[in-house]
């Protein structure tokens, strides 16, 4: 037989929550049409537990992270993700384009996906991504460089 | 000891740190182990890419490697690394029949086969650190890792689907595995230059990306590089045939081919 016959080729492998991931990065990493800032290093705003457990862990805490700044299509577009007990829990933009009603149009349906769709990448939890190289500044705008500042 | 119940933070603390070096960025995840040794071992791990990048790079004149390939220095003038490297780009050639090679245009260029390798000592090195449970080094898109990341819990890799950008295509779980790399090859692929040996130009080939999942990167690297450039029919029967080598292989056509063992790794 042939020895490619033992391979079955299997359909397209798909997975319901990491599939949603797409949107997320997206987002962050649709083609800009102007060359892309500098991002600006991510900022996170560490705040106490809520009250709660005396345990008093860090990891108890509530974590918010403000991702870089990204140039999309669109315009700037730039996240806040809230991270509690080591889970997602929020993704709110901060900065969207909003110039126009174009563009709040597209919010109305781009943002609420965003935040759902995070919240699916953060059900498939994955570690990291391994996918063709990237370069510096493909990094800034790769799924890697969101689950980094996530620091998940 | 005080433990206390299920506790979600009796999970081991996490290091985190990227840093920008080769051209890309190397991205550390680092689970338990004593803080003052973590932090040691990744300062000397970082400090070892940014060495490998200045002795290696081919886009400096003044690198070990391009007065090499100019005869400006002799492979024993090199450090040790050099002849270290070029050893395994040789086994990796032979292995591959010449897919695999550390020569571009009659010129030495071990471009394809160093980030791999780097990433690889890093996690090693980082992984020997005290009481250090689990690492992950991801050197642009090539992952090491060894151990794990929680005590219930297997690494988990999303391999980025080449032709749906921002989708994973799979996901691959380390469970089981002490150490595993997966590595990722595709046209978007920088620095490595692929040819065919037979015709000594450009290789054609019907695939958009390759990922190959082995113990150690590597390995994995290189032979992701390979099966690119051989294209899917031979790609896949090659890499069913190398021992402890799991593989996913995308066409052009957005079909999906895998080794028969590469189900067992899907998370």
């Amino acid at each position: 037989m042939h020895p490619l016959n033992k391979n079955r080729p299997l359909r397209r492998i798909v997975l319901a929550s990491a599939v949603t991931a797409s949107g997320l990065v997206m987002l962050l990493a649709l083609k800009p049409h102007t060359a892309p800032e500098v991002a600006s290093a991510p900022q996170v705003v560490s705040t106490p537990a809520p009250s709660g457990s005396a345990s008093g862990k860090a990891v108890a805490g509530t974590k918010t992270v403000n991702g870089d700044t990204v140039q999309t299509r669109w315009g700037p577009v730039q996240v806040k993700i809230t991270v509690q007990n080591g889970k997602i829990t929020d993704v709110t933009a901060i900065q969207s384009p909003s110039d126009n009603p174009r563009d709040q149009e597209i919010n109305s349906y781009a943002l609420p996906q965003l935040k759902s769709e995070a919240l699916a990448a953060q059900s498939a939890s994955i570690d990291t991504v391994s996918g063709a190289t990237y370069t510096s500044d493909g990094y800034r705008q790769s799924l890697q460089s969101a689950l980094d500042s996530a620091g998940l | 000891m005080a433990d206390t119940v299920t506790d979600p933070a009796e999970a081991p603390a996490a290091l985190r740190h990227a840093e920008e070096v080769m051209g890309t960025v190397f991205s550390f995840d680092i689970r338990g182990g004593e803080p003052e040794a973590v932090r040691t071992a990744l300062d000397h791990a970082v400090a070892q890419l940014h060495r490998v990048n200045e002795v290696f790079s081919t886009y400096r004149d003044d690198s070990q490697v391009s007065r090499l390939a100019r005869g400006e220095l002799t492979l024993a003038e090199c450090d040790a690394e050099v002849a270290m490297v070029l050893e395994l780009g040789a086994e990796a050639e032979q292995v591959s029949a010449g897919w695999f090679s550390t020569t571009y245009e009659g010129r030495l260029d071990p471009t394809g086969i160093v980030k791999g390798w780097a990433a690889e000592r890093a996690a090693e090195l980082i992984a020997a650190a005290d009481g250090v449970s689990g690492v992950s080094v991801n050197g642009g898109g090539d992952v090491q890792m060894f151990g794990t990341p929680g005590a219930h819990r297997p690494w988990r890799v999303g391999v980025s689907d080449p032709l749906r950008p921002g989708g994973l295509a799979a996901v691959i779980s380390a469970a089981g595995a002490d150490e595993l790399a997966v590595a990722t090859s595709g046209t978007a692929e920088r620095g490595a230059h692929i040819v065919d040996p037979s015709t000594g130009k450009s290789a054609v080939t019907d695939l958009v990306a390759v990922t190959v999942v082995a113990p150690r990167l590597t390995w994995a690297d290189c032979w992701a590089t390979a099966a690119f450039a051989m294209g899917s029919r031979e790609g896949l029967g090659w890499l069913e045939s190398l021992p402890d080598v799991e593989a996913l292989l995308i066409t052009a056509g957005d079909e999906v081919r895998c080794t028969g063992g590469l189900a067992a790794r899907l998370g």
